[in-house]
């Protein structure tokens, strides 16, 4: 954690409110998110209570299990899960618009511009915090291998028809879920502390009620015209406040539940349910709809605070990168490709590494370049200053050539970690960044003396407006606006011999074996 | 002195068989890779390049790929001076001043930014994030990969290909390759991509022949066998040089001063604590910045003499034979600051990334956990300290604040276990407890 975004959480802890991390969102919120919380069952690992799936904050759809140990009620649970989900997944699949891309003819070995298809919007999901996340990725495994009656018409359990489907479309949202930036599956917890520190750690941030509460506390804003701690004072209700009957009043957001709520009152109705009773099946259903709309609410709630900031400007970009992967599933499923594997082969991990690697630091880069409060963590930490611009000095490199490299002469109170020969960069006022060199890192009363080394244009002489003026304020960032990839992987079948070579052709996997324990 | 693996040889005897061995499994052996383990300053660089020699000499042309610029420039600088006729290629970025100046003095070195023009050279060097750029339609014959164990998974994937075989040479008590974004989905995987490249390579290839060097020519007899049993607890070596063969003296008296004694015990035993009363504090701990600040520059001060088996004659320590070490890059700002307020110059100050792989006679170190509230995976991470700990060829001085003890016994190691993945050992809490304990008895109070 940064020493900015410690002394934020220091001061909201003090004052008992939480403060802001960020003057805009960072993240892309969709017009019209599907919100889908889930409920498992304590002990068994994949099993869903219940859920409440929408768009409509105010009509969401409650899908319930009333025995979450019987297969053949899971199953149902899903195929109508995959009732209200896939319409809404697959939404966006032919409202496309048509892009160029480079690519590599693989004839002729030449890059050659193609035209390609990219959905013009991808349907976005959220869940309420990480464990909602980490529940989409086991839904999704739990389902993408299963064979429908069509496909094995021998299988004594087979799966409802778009069941499979289901599977596939949650692996790839869960999994990129994982890429820095990447907006298709969000935790509400993880886009609130994105946005606002709170007084309180990082595992409390997950339960969304408390959360919100320093945020947002229900008795108003607090601070020194309103109840004095009121966001903490909220929390800390949130957390804990039960019932006459020792109930949560805000149950967890899930997908865990409270065991006082599992003992006291879901198990003897479970019980009451295989027993036969008549009516038992409509109290299941009423007492997990009484634990998944407090959470509801409060998801949408958090996502009328996220639409009050203003979006940043570099979204629409990661955004676009959202949309190609949207695209590329949609892509891969009408080609009828396989599943997606068990485990990514050696090429496969190294590239998604790589991918994510590059993703962070270019999320890192535009979050600051959009946003001056988390320029301001950058420049704390001597990544980036703000500086004066108090003398600029015409030079040309030597050479045949010489192409111009100003010696600018700047005076900041931030205190970069910088060295001679070091490089800096800045945003142009007509976009792209300027790379520059460190000639002087001064000190001691002496001026910061950098050479521009580009974004100057072609010409013997710099183009207009690329040249700082003197008495002008610029804010240089010791990191890459747009940082470069490496090379290259190899293609899987070139896998080299370290690495145990080709992992041979890629095949549906077998579903996973019914066992004794899955026919309880 | 102990003897650890053959009680009669002596440590050059010992050394040299050991680089018999390995250099006749890679000329002549069955199997495509060897890999070597080399702890702190035994020779590796030397290894290298004679390895490197011998297959130029057999005709075979040979890759040879490092981690860092740095690496790269410093192995052609020691190929060229071993052997200035032999026809060497720096392969480097297009980036402006791609690679260090001083390779221009070597006639037989060619730089290029383009593998082709180098094609033909009996060995061509380079990083291996600019090999995996190149394309190559016949793969070369033989390859050195060096600090092998620095080099993670993925990048020697990219690279594997544009060679038949290899020597894998590196340190495996160093720090390990990391990432900036998680990569537990991996974990286990024989070819996880954030592990390091030889935990791949022996994942894949359980036979292939690994060899260690015995013997570490820069730590004194002192260090060896310290950091021997606290970092390389199942692969011991020992120092080339005998107790008493490196002496150092201080020049000028002391005062007394508690600065002063613990140069004077770091001087006499090759150890020294100075331990600031316990107090937590930020990472530039203003305190322990300036102890660091003055212990150095009360070194030159007083100036040193070394007496090593280079000669008999003591050599006077100068600024460039010192450094400082730190934990994080804020901290040796702040050291190189203070040092500059204190007029002193040409101390090397970095963190443990950046010195890995140098040398020194004298080491001030900012103990990683001095003054932390907490011990978190990166500061007890077994490498940082290994790196801090293993840099100096007579002496070495920490500094650190009280009460490191008590902050491990509050947070034991605690990350979680991952099945199938290999397990650092020993671990990075044991290690400190290990130096910790030793370091208790060379111990001077800063009060």
């Amino acid at each position: 954690m940064s020493l900015m975004n410690a002394l934020a959480r220091m001061e909201a802890a003090a004052c008992g409110r939480a403060q802001p991390l960020a003057t805009a969102r960072h993240r892309h919120l969709a017009e019209r998110p599907m919100v889908f919380v889930p409920l498992t069952t304590a002990g068994e690992t994949g099993a869903p209570l219940g859920a409440l799936v929408g768009t409509d904050r105010e009509s969401p759809e409650l899908f319930t299990v009333p025995q979450p140990r019987d297969r053949d009620l899971r199953f149902a649970f899903l195929a109508r899960l995959a009732d209200t989900l896939l319409p809404h997944l697959e939404s966006c699949q032919d409202d496309v618009e048509l892009v160029e891309r480079k690519e590599t003819d693989p004839e002729s070995g030449k890059r050659v511009t193609v035209q390609t298809e990219l959905c013009a919007d991808a349907p976005q999901l959220l869940v309420p915090n990480g464990p909602g996340v980490d529940f989409v990725r086991l839904l999704g495994r739990s389902m993408r291998f299963r064979r429908t009656a069509e496909e094995a018409p021998d299988s004594a359990y087979p799966a409802p028809p778009r069941v499979p489907l289901l599977g596939r479309w949650l692996t790839h949202y869960a999994e990129r879920a994982r890429v820095p930036g990447s907006s298709l599956l969000l935790p509400l917890t993880g886009l609130l502390t994105r946005h606002w520190a709170t007084g309180q750690s990082h595992l409390e941030d997950q339960h969304l009620g408390a959360l919100l509460a320093w945020i947002a506390p229900p008795d108003g804003p607090g601070g020194p015209d309103g109840v004095p701690r009121a966001g903490a004072a909220a929390a800390r209700r949130a957390e804990l406040a039960r019932d006459a009957a020792g109930q949560l009043v805000r149950p967890p957001a899930g997908p865990a539940t409270d065991p006082a709520f599992d003992n006291r009152l879901l198990a003897p109705a479970v019980d009451r349910y295989d027993a036969g009773l008549p009516g038992a099946e409509a109290e299941v259903r009423e007492l997990l709809a009484s634990q998944l709309r407090p959470t509801w609410d409060a998801v949408w709630q958090g996502v009328d605070l996220l639409r009050e900031l203003p979006e940043a400007e570099h979204v629409p970009d990661r955004w676009r990168r959202d949309r190609q992967s949207y695209t590329h599933h949609r892509d891969r499923l009408r080609a009828g490709e396989p599943p997606q594997p068990r485990r990514d082969d050696a090429v496969t991990a190294a590239r998604k590494l790589a991918m994510r690697e590059q993703r962070q630091a270019e999320l890192e880069a535009q979050e600051a370049l959009d946003d001056p409060l988390v320029m301001a963590v950058r420049r704390l930490a001597g990544e980036a200053f703000a500086a004066r611009v108090t003398g600029v000095e015409m030079a040309y490199s030597d050479g045949r050539r010489p192409t111009p490299r100003p010696r600018v002469t700047v005076s900041t109170a931030d205190t970069p970690l910088l060295e001679e020969g070091d490089k800096v960069y800045r945003a142009l006022p007509a976009g792209g960044q300027q790379p520059a060199e460190v000639v002087s890192p001064g000190g001691d009363g002496d001026g910061l003396v950098l050479r521009l080394t580009g974004g100057m244009g072609r010409g013997k002489e710099p183009a207009p407006g690329t040249v700082p003026e003197p008495g002008e304020r610029v804010c240089w960032t010791l990191f890459e606006h747009a940082p470069r990839g490496g090379a290259g992987l190899p293609e899987p079948e070139d896998t080299p011999w370290t690495h145990g070579g080709p992992p041979g052709e890629p095949t549906a996997e077998e579903p996973d074996p019914v066992t004794a324990e899955d026919v309880l | 002195m102990t003897a650890l693996d053959s009680p009669a040889a002596s440590p050059a005897q010992a050394a040299a068989d050991a680089t018999a061995a390995i250099l006749r499994d890679t000329l002549d052996g069955a199997h495509r890779g060897v890999v070597v383990d080399s702890p702190p300053g035994a020779g590796k660089s030397t290894l290298v390049v004679r390895a490197a020699r011998e297959l130029a000499a057999a005709g075979h042309p040979l890759m040879v790929v490092a981690q860092t610029n740095a690496q790269v420039d410093d192995l052609v600088d020691r190929l060229a001076t071993a052997d200035p006729e032999l026809p060497v290629g720096r392969l480097h970025s297009s980036d402006p001043a791609p690679y260090d100046p001083a390779l221009d003095r070597h006639p037989a070195v060619r730089t290029s930014a383009k593998a082709g023009e180098l094609a033909g050279l009996d060995v061509v060097v380079s990083t291996a994030a600019k090999w995996a750029w190149v394309k190559s339609a016949e793969p070369w014959r033989y390859a050195i990969v060096d600090e092998a164990y620095q080099m993670r998974s993925d990048a020697l994937l990219a690279v594997a290909g544009l060679f038949e075989r290899a020597l894998f040479v590196g340190d495996p008590g160093q720090l390990d390759p990391f990432s900036q974004v998680a990569a537990d989905q991996w974990a286990g995987l024989s070819y996880d991509p954030s592990a390091s490249a030889v935990s791949s390579l022996l994942a894949h290839n359980p036979r292939l022949p690994q060899h260690r060097l015995p013997v570490s020519w820069r730590l004194p007899a002192s260090a060896a066998p310290l950091v021997s049993d606290a970092f390389y607890p199942y692969t011991p070596f020992r120092s080339g040089t005998g107790p008493g063969a490196r002496t150092l003296a201080l020049e000028r008296a002391g005062d007394g001063s508690p600065v002063d004694r613990v140069l004077e015990e770091a001087a006499g035993s090759g150890w020294g604590l100075l331990e600031l009363p316990a107090r937590r504090t930020p990472r530039t701990d203003p305190e322990a910045v300036a102890a660091v600040a003055g212990v150095v520059e009360r070194l030159l001060e007083r100036g040193g003499l070394a007496v090593s088996e280079r000669g008999p004659e003591p050599v006077p320590l100068t600024a460039d034979r010192v450094a400082v070490g730190t934990a994080h890059r804020d901290q040796a700002a702040a050291v190189r600051a203070r040092l500059a307020a204190l007029g002193v110059a040409g101390v090397a100050v970095d963190t443990a990334n950046r010195l890995q792989g140098r040398e020194f006679d004298v080491t001030v170190v900012l103990h990683p956990l001095s003054g932390r509230p907490d011990a978190t995976r990166f500061h007890l991470e077994t490498g940082r300290l290994c790196v801090l700990a293993s840099r100096h060829r007579h002496a070495c001085v920490v500094v650190c604040r009280a009460g490191v003890a008590a902050l491990l016994d509050d947070h034991p190691s605690a990350e979680p276990v991952r099945l199938g993945a290999a397990e650092r050992a020993p671990d990075g809490w044991e290690a400190h407890q290990a130096v910790l304990a030793h370091l208790a008895e060379h111990t001077v109070q800063l009060s």
